[in-house]
């Protein structure tokens, strides 16, 4: 087991797991005086134990959380992505910080970065959320949203259709034998590197439950879940659609999000039964380090979806123009024969960022089929690559993929690069797979600039065209606002 | 003076192409420039637009009174100058409505003035698209996306009509069309015709000009303006060719 860097503070930490253990009840208080303790950086076992006696967790997601942890110590941390950075010091982070200080915030937005505030407003971010979004003093979300009462109303109607929708943390007391059943069904505890981590340490994310035949009444976002002010730094999300339900979920906000954690292992599972339909969008727009490559994101997430029932359907929609180094791959399980698996991707690196990103597509089912369309764009020095897997079992009977895969390119100092991978182990089955890089030519740019349209304007109105087919799959407001982040991300990108 | 160009020397790649080229239009004026392959003739219009790898070694181009060589090609174009290209591009994605409200904007930014109301601005488009007997449909698909020749360059005077410039360069817009679709562009230029709007048509054949009159008919050949003259002149070449010039 590696050690921690503090002798006392495991000490400490070793006697508060004991008196929690001993106590077998937790009142509020209690909790309250560990919440006033400063967990130390480190990882290890009775860390775990804490962050599962804080979180009053059951015994069995202890145990689940611990048998992460001791594969994950056998494991090393995948190399295969093209991107390259520097190692992360894993008993340098703090696993247990939350709730987070709002003391250490600036106090009105005066004392926040002009050049991010700046940014809101080319975004359109009325003044309220740009303070919260700053992490501005004493500006709770829910009074954001209280004063509209959008909050109040979404509640309300969601109880009224059955749809669950909290915490995890919550719906682990609330509803145990749902979270029980689906957690880790789709990415199991020891899945990979970051998976395995996350499941170990996870202390935020999102339940949601769609019950039989229901259809979601509105869209459900991270946005508005009112009870959590930072996203967590090892969130955990677990969406269940049941048999013919309907649900779409938003993830993200356009707004740029700084965050004083350097790495993000998030995992979302997504489980659809029988006729069910998920869709799942994201907008991910952390910090991407300055024009040199320092400080920024990394963010390594594991995103599956399970389409378990006949005819089910799961799609990942994601636009990504946040971090400096992104790893992640949304994919399907097309289990239930006729199910339908689809990956829509707008990929955007600029300066120095690199993104490795794109999708796995496994055929299980008979007349299974999935749709692939990736645009990735690489500016700056940004490296972009696209890595894509798709695999018809024997089983898959007539199982069908289209895959597009488009790069562009801006300027002659950033790279794009493709890596599919395709696997068919049954002869029925149907594949197509195109691919082109481009740049943006002299021609299209002359063009628009003998129209009167000025170069960056011009770049940022080729690069949505380029993006379209994705954008189109995004909810209506979600789509506008994505057309004026690439806009924002791609400043300096030119001249 | 709407266009007053003087003693220009130009290159491209090193190769000087224009080598003292003098052109003056005044408002209203529909001057025709025609020449053999080589002459200059789309490098002329190039430098007038302001692309770049067109290097301008000498000599001046004022534009109502400015140096137009000091600006930068989408100020030019705001500034009221226009060309239509002889290979419209194609920008898949970029809706033509998308590209021709961007255009429109930039003018009114530049002169000062909001934002075009987008119901004002899409009835105007429409009234235009008729004139040249573009589909309505059309302007929702990407910039020349799949347009044949003749619909791209339909597609170039619709662009005009909207934009209403004060000097339009149309380069070789008759390459490639059916007598039809001649006959639509040439309705396209004549209706922007008018006392305060120059046009000058870069052009191999006589067969545009039966359509739209010029009033100067200029060769170009060698990087020079070799011979000035009337729409007769512009007859004279059909029978005889450039040959006799080019030796002159």
């Amino acid at each position: 087991m590696a050690a921690s860097p503090d002798a006392a503070a495991v000490q400490n930490i070793r006697e508060v797991t004991e008196m929690v253990a001993s106590r077998k009840l937790y009142s509020a208080g209690f909790i309250t005086d560990i919440e006033a303790d400063k967990v130390p950086p480190g990882l290890s076992e009775d860390v775990i134990r804490l962050i599962s006696a804080k979180k009053e967790e059951p015994e069995w997601l202890l145990n689940f959380r611990l048998k992460a942890y001791r594969r994950w110590l056998t494991m090393t941390e995948p190399e295969w992505a093209h991107v390259s950075y520097e190692k992360v010091d894993y008993q340098s982070i703090s696993y247990y910080s939350q709730p987070k200080s709002m003391k250490d915030g600036p106090k009105t937005l005066d004392e926040v970065d002009p050049k991010l505030l700046e940014t809101y407003r080319k975004l359109g971010i009325p003044l309220r959320e740009q303070e919260m979004l700053a992490g501005v003093q004493n500006v709770a979300v829910d009074v954001v949203f209280d004063s509209v009462s959008v909050g109040t109303t979404f509640k309300k109607k969601l109880l009224e259709a059955g749809v669950i929708f909290c915490p995890l943390s919550e719906a682990v007391k609330t509803h145990p034998e749902l979270v029980k059943k689906y957690l880790g069904s789709v990415v199991p505890f020891a899945d990979n590197f970051f998976a395995a981590l996350n499941t170990a340490v996870f202390t935020e994310g999102s339940f949601v439950y769609i019950p039989k035949g229901t259809r979601c009444p509105m869209e459900l976002s991270t946005y508005f879940r009112i009870n959590e002010r930072n996203t967590g730094q090892f969130e955990r999300t677990l969406i269940i659609a049941d048999e013919g339900s309907h649900v779409s979920y938003l993830e993200g906000c356009t707004a740029p999000q700084r965050d004083e954690n350097q790495l993000h292992a998030a995992v979302v599972e997504l489980v659809a039964l029988d006729d069910a339909e998920i869709k799942y969008s994201t907008v991910q727009n952390w910090y991407p380090g300055d024009e040199d490559g320092r400080g920024g994101i990394y963010n390594f997430v594991t995103k599956r979806g399970d389409c378990r029932g006949p005819r089910s359907k799961i799609s990942w929609t994601q636009v990504e123009t946040g971090s400096a180094i992104t790893w992640k791959y949304p994919s399907c399980i097309l289990r239930g024969d006729d199910s339908v698996g689809e990956f829509y991707s707008v990929a955007l690196t600029n300066h120095r960022q690199q993104a490795d990103t794109g999708t796995k597509m496994i055929h299980i089912g008979k007349r299974t089929k999935s749709t692939i369309v990736s645009k990735g764009i690489a500016a700056g020095r940004g490296q972009q690559s696209y890595r894509g897997l798709v695999r018809m079992l024997e089983s898959a009977e007539g199982a069908r993929n289209h895959t597009q895969c488009d790069s562009l390119l801006i300027g002659d100092q950033c790279g794009a690069h493709t890596f599919p991978y395709t696997e068919v182990r049954n002869p029925s089955a149907t594949l197509e797979h195109e691919a082109t890089t481009s740049k943006i030519s002299e021609d299209q740019m002359f063009y628009c600039r003998a129209r009167g349209i000025g170069e960056e304007e011009a770049v940022s109105m080729i690069v949505n065209g380029f993006c379209k087919d994705v954008f189109k799959e995004l909810p209506m407001e979600f789509a506008v606002e994505a057309q004026k982040l690439l806009a924002v991300s791609l400043e300096g990108a030119v001249g | 003076m709407l266009l007053e160009i003087t003693n220009l020397h130009a290159r491209v790649e090193e190769k000087e192409i224009l080598k003292g080229l003098n052109l003056s239009i005044k408002p209203g004026e529909v001057h025709a420039i025609m020449g053999p392959n080589g002459a200059g003739k789309s490098t002329l219009s190039n430098v007038i637009a302001g692309r770049e790898g067109y290097e301008v070694t000498d000599g001046s181009i004022l534009f109502e009174g400015q140096d137009l060589l000091a600006l930068d090609p989408e100020v030019r174009a705001c500034a009221g100058i226009f060309l239509g290209f002889q290979y419209p591009v194609e920008i898949p994605g970029v809706s033509n409505m998308t590209l021709l409200k961007a255009a429109v904007n930039a003018r009114r930014k530049h002169n000062g003035e909001s934002e075009i109301a987008p119901n004002d601005f899409l009835t105007w488009v429409r009234e235009q698209a008729k004139k040249v007997k573009i589909d309505p449909k059309m302007l929702s698909r990407g910039v020349n996306e799949g347009f044949s020749g003749g619909e791209k360059k339909r597609n170039e005077i619709l662009q005009m009509l909207v934009l209403q410039p004060t000097l339009m360069i149309l380069d070789e817009t008759d390459s490639g069309l059916d007598i039809d679709a001649l006959k639509i562009v040439s309705d396209g230029i004549n209706a922007l015709r008018g006392p305060a709007r120059s046009t000058v048509l870069v052009t191999h054949y006589q067969r545009l000009l039966d359509y739209v009159q010029p009033d100067f008919v200029h060769v170009l050949a060698r990087g020079r303006i070799v011979r000035s003259g009337g729409p007769e002149l512009a007859k004279e070449l059909e029978e005889k060719g450039y040959g006799w010039l080019e030796a002159a």
